[in-house]
């Protein structure tokens, strides 16, 4: 987990600087050992974790972040460039199999996101167990995340006891228009990283790894701008142009964090005390439609600027919103019926979003871009949080409009690992 | 597809002399071993794996080998004898009779498919698909077949059926140079898969008589014929692998069960959605652990 602290790097020493895989290469290469090592000899020690802990920060833990600690990573971490995420359905009915999973699963996301090789990998004989598409390449702040959905305490693996009370399918709401091929999973695996292709390579070598335990029930890469095209890191913008996000809660807060986002002790399930409870909606955007709408419109289905990103009636983005401010003529400055009005209602109910935007082909019924938002959001409970935001906004908001909510999942995602432990061993 | 495993002597010993400190830390992993996983090597440590290798690099594979020689031969017997069955049916203008005996005749040529591919022209003469080859030199099973269902007759496949024929005999005979050793056995039975997940799951086989499930289930069974045979060996090597190799290919074949009609196989028309989903994961669950019988070959 990275602590705010933790995220301004300290330069170091040279001397303290760990060997990565690369410079291990571009050593081994030189003269006759690297033609020596070229067999088992650099897969031996590229296949060994370098055990990195988050205080021992180093020039290349920029792109490091920790695996170990209190919460898992992905959630409170800034947010990424890339996201691939999916959903599986267990095929095995062997809790010991799932168990196995998530050992291997755990082993496999220290290394991966340490920037190593998978396995071994030189075995002539038998395929690379590591798929190499990421060999060479910086972990990219990369974060791997995992969580359960309510299906996984059915009569399946004898854990209905477990189920926390608050966590089950989300109420169906006004408007949802759920296609079952975007719902569900009894396992979720959120891949964050500033690099698509190191995304990519850990779902497949995680997709890999589950093989004869676990298949694929659905996948969805998403993007928001990159750090490169926007170094300020401002907030992103959705694809309907506008800034998504502003509201969040300040994740450097961790008593807030332990108000909005970690389940606490006290909540029920102790298994999950310090995970937090995970929303994904594949949210399509009719952004044809949107694209023919005037400006007006546009700031009026929001409540904010689209320039600025400010509330109606506000000049900075970051103005509190105050759905009570009226105009000179006495109207609403944010219209009651608009997605902030309604979201922020009196401003007590948090969630923090984590969303991304995607694009997937062409809707082949309407011949338009498949594109939207994958919304995400962590909560510490559903049915306090997200689900009473949800009917308020399924109820009236004028973004209903342009939006379409094909898909829908819950998961609950596992306390952190500490070393030597595995994801989701407090369940057990 | 044919590996020499000469490996310099230097160089096991540089890969012993490096892992044996790369896995000092190993110890400190107790996050449970990956050695169940698909990647049954990921935790062992190297020097170890080698010292075994040593140990067992000697495995004698020349029954094995033998084995699966004779098998290969006896369906390339049969093979012979059905498809002669099935190119007099065509040739004789026998409709329904030549349409009957395609899909099972073709299940001896399915069973040993690497094989076959390993000799040069006689895949593309005898299983090659419409857009495989030039239009011109076309012929095969394929083009016949797309006469039987697509034309519904047999009319002006005479020709096709002689060369057919001749292939298949001219197959046979060449079997027997086919130089096996256990590389290409343990290739072998993964192709076989991998024929599978990438033309029949599909449906792109059969494209005109929807008998994909008979090709379906003849891969299966040639990749199992090289399990069963490989399988004393690979149980001395990695006995978890073995067992799970086997646990797959039963819940594969239990699967395929319900798709039985008769002697033979539904029209893969018949398939659900998701039902063609499930066959193809459960094939790629199988196809994974199968990909690392290699382990038996030494390093």
């Amino acid at each position: 987990m990275m602590e705010p602290s933790e995220s301004n790097n300290q330069p170091e020493s040279i001397l303290k600087k760990k060997i990565n895989r690369r410079e291990l290469l571009r050593i081994a290469s030189v003269g006759g050992i690297g033609l020596m090592l070229g067999g088992a000899g650099i897969g031996g020690i590229l296949s060994t974790r370098t055990k990195v802990k988050s205080e021992e920060a180093s020039i290349s833990n920029i792109d490091r972040i920790p695996f170990h600690g209190k919460h898992q990573a992905g959630i409170v971490t800034p947010a990424q460039n890339f996201i691939c995420c999916a959903a599986f359905d267990i095929t095995t009915s062997d809790i010991g199999e799932v168990r196995k999973l998530f050992q291997v699963w755990t082993e496999a996301t220290l290394t991966m996101t340490q920037g190593s090789l998978i396995g071994s990998n030189n075995n002539q004989n038998l395929p690379p167990s590591d798929t190499g598409e990421a060999a060479g390449l910086s972990p990219s702040r990369s974060t791997i995340t995992f969580g359960v959905g309510p299906s996984f305490f059915d009569s399946r693996f004898g854990l209905q006891s477990k189920r926390p009370a608050n966590f089950q399918d989300l109420p169906s709401f006004r408007g949802d228009q759920l296609q079952p091929q975007w719902c569900g999973g009894d396992l979720m695996v959120q891949v964050c990283a500033d690099d698509m292709q190191v995304a990519f390579h850990a779902i497949r070598n995680l997709t890999r790894l589950a093989r004869g335990k676990a298949v694929l029930r659905w996948t969805q890469d998403g993007f928001q701008r990159t750090t490169q095209a926007d170094p300020s890191a401002g907030t992103p913008r959705n694809l309907l142009g506008f800034k998504d996000g502003t509201g969040n809660p300040d994740v450097s807060d961790p008593d807030l964090m332990n108000q909005v986002v970690w389940a606490q002790n006290t909540d029920g399930a102790t298994w999950m005390t310090g995970g937090s409870y995970m929303v994904v909606r594949r949210v399509r955007m009719l952004i044809e439609v949107w694209d023919r709408s005037s400006l007006k419109d546009q700031e009026a289905t929001f409540g904010r600027y689209r320039d600025s990103g400010a509330p109606m009636g506000a000049q900075q983005e970051f103005d509190p919103v105050d759905v009570h401010a009226t105009t000179p003529e006495g109207n609403l400055q944010i219209p009651a019926n608009s997605h902030v009005a309604l979201s922020h209602g009196d401003g007590t109910l948090k969630l923090l979003r984590r969303s991304y935007s995607y694009s997937s082909g062409i809707d082949s019924t309407r011949g338009q871009l498949d594109a939207g938002l994958l919304f995400i959001s962590f909560q510490r409970d559903l049915y306090k949080q997200f689900v009473p935001i949800q009917q308020k906004l399924a109820a009236g908001d004028k973004l209903n409009e342009y939006i379409s909510n094909i898909g829908s999942a819950v998961f609950a995602c596992f306390p952190g690992i500490e070393q030597g432990r595995y994801i989701g061993d407090s369940l057990f | 597809m044919k590996f020499h495993s000469a490996v310099p002597a230097s160089l096991i010993a540089a890969s012993i002399l490096f892992t044996g400190c790369a896995n000092k830390d190993d110890a400190s992993n107790a996050t449970g071993s990956v050695n169940e996983s698909t990647s049954s090597a990921d935790n062992k440590p190297t020097a170890t794996k080698t010292v075994t290798t040593d140990q067992t690099v000697s495995i004698d594979f020349t029954s094995a080998i033998d084995q699966y020689r004779n098998f290969v031969i006896e369906q390339c017997d049969i093979f012979v004898k059905e498809t002669e069955k099935f190119t007099n049916a065509v040739k004789e203008g026998k409709l329904e009779e030549a349409k009957a005996l395609y899909a099972p005749t073709r299940m001896y040529y399915e069973r040993i498919e690497p094989i076959a591919e390993a000799l040069g022209d006689l895949d593309p003469n005898i299983d090659a698909r419409v857009n495989d080859v030039e239009e011109a030199n076309w012929r095969g099973f394929h083009r016949i077949e797309k006469s039987l269902w697509e034309d519904g007759t047999t009319d002006g496949q005479e020709e096709y059926a002689d060369q057919l024929l001749k292939d298949a005999q001219l197959l046979r005979a060449k079997v027997e140079t086919v130089e096996i050793d256990a590389a290409m056995m343990v290739t072998g039975a993964v192709e076989l898969l991998n024929e599978i997940s990438s033309s029949k799951v599909t449906g792109e086989e059969e494209l005109y008589s929807h008998t994909d499930l008979y090709d379906f289930v003849a891969n299966v069974e040639g990749a199992s014929k090289i399990y069963e045979i490989l399988k004393p060996a690979l149980a001395t090597k990695d006995a978890d692998l073995e067992k799970q190799i086997g646990e797959r290919f039963t819940a594969l074949l239990k699967e395929l069960e319900p798709f039985k009609e008769g002697k033979g196989y539904i029209s893969y028309e018949q398939l659900k959605e998701e039902e063609v989903r499930t066959l193809s994961q459960n094939l790629d669950a199988l196809a994974e652990p199968l990909s690392n019988m290699g382990t038996i070959l030494g390093v």
